[in-house]
């Protein structure tokens, strides 16, 4: 089935009316993409570390157990770490969702196809791995009350168009997105 | 059994460390169950070691200190994201016990317990090494103290791990 989501309008529906939402966005396009949203100091994106965006988003959902965390990443980032899928199943955070945008590219690279543009299914290995609630999204539906309220871990696997998209690019100092970060979080204690 | 490693959960414990990520090894076997044991702390069991990078950036992005538990063999694998620690000034202390060294039985584990000090070197990360048991608990202590990226290896000697039957009877 031919993909028809345009991975921006995706990305800056989740994000819109975000509230306390923390997130983390994988190495490469999803960073752009979020970027794209609008920029903002409880958003983490990632310029390294390929395949540990879900990780991160586990390690903020644990240590913030009352706010929501949303990771959004990509599907060759995801699949570079898919035993994380296994370790988020074995914590069950409630406050957890992970987005994989699934262009079926690396799209960084030169477009190469990744795994799932062969059928490998993200979303059923979320499932088998005790996320609570899993599904791929090939439609345009409102994805926010996943994202904002039902209990996790959710998985959401979101098909869209392979398109190559001017880059929007977050600030790249690591130490100046950290501190930014945890200060907008946590204020003085930071 | 590791006596030591009563000593290493309270220097954690006392340093505030709420997330400790793990990858199962024999000669850290007490110190995971404390830790597991321990409901002040969210012991993590991870696939592989990378993750436990990425848990803990996580963690301290919100607000939560971090241990990390290895085995030598397991300090390769986490190579590249190890990057992430230098890149954002994260944090961590990173406990392993070291294999490949003398007394080993395992040729297979000689490489990367060889390699596992410049590993870490290479990608910035503080290494400090305990030869005594009682050196182990203090070194964890201090690097938790200095908020940045440490390693404490644990000799194997310390270990004492000599055959595949030690291993398994640990």
């Amino acid at each position: 089935m031919k993909a028809t989501l345009h991975r921006r309008k995706v990305v800056e529906d989740l994000l819109s009316s975000r509230k306390n939402l923390l997130v983390v966005a994988g190495l490469g396009s999803t960073t752009w993409d979020i970027t794209a949203a609008g920029d903002h100091p409880l958003s983490f994106p990632t310029w390294g570390a390929m395949g540990q965006a879900a990780m991160m988003g586990l390690g903020l959902a644990l240590a913030q157990p009352k706010r929501r965390v949303l990771v959004i990443t990509g599907d060759g980032e995801m699949l570079m770490g898919l035993g994380s899928l296994a370790t988020i199943g074995v914590q069950r955070p409630k406050n957890l969702t992970v987005v994989v945008i699934d262009n079926e590219r690396y799209g960084e690279t030169g477009m190469q196809t990744t795994h799932t543009a062969s059928g490998i299914d993200l979303a059923a290995i979320a499932k088998a791995c005790g996320f609570k609630n899993s599904k791929v999204v090939t439609k345009n539906v409102d994805l926010r009350k996943m994202v904002h309220q039902i209990s996790g871990p959710n998985f959401l696997q979101i098909k869209v168009i392979a398109e190559k998209l001017p880059l929007v690019l977050p600030p790249q100092d690591g130490v100046l997105l950290t501190r930014r970060f945890r200060q907008a979080l946590l204020g003085s204690a930071a | 059994m590791q006596p030591w490693a009563d000593d290493v959960h309270r220097e954690l414990k006392r340093a505030g460390v709420s997330v400790v990520g793990y990858v199962p090894d024999a000669g850290h076997k007490r110190l995971i169950e404390l830790c597991r044991a321990d409901k002040g702390m969210r012991a993590v069991v991870l696939t592989t070691e990378e993750e436990g990078i990425g848990l803990a950036a996580g963690a301290w992005l919100g607000g939560a200190k971090s241990a990390l538990l290895m085995q030598s063999s397991g300090v390769g694998n986490t190579v590249n994201v190890l990057g992430l620690l230098k890149t954002c000034g994260l944090p961590l202390t990173m406990i392993v016990t070291m294999r490949g060294e003398a007394g080993e039985f395992n040729s297979w584990q000689v490489p990367m317990g060889q390699g596992t000090q410049a590993a870490f070197e290479t990608m910035g990360v503080k290494v400090t090494r305990a030869s005594s048991a009682e050196e182990v608990a203090p070194l964890v202590a201090s690097a938790l103290k200095s908020e940045t990226a440490t390693a404490v290896l644990i000799s194997q000697k310390v270990i004492g791990i000599k055959s595949f039957q030690d291993q398994t009877s640990q």
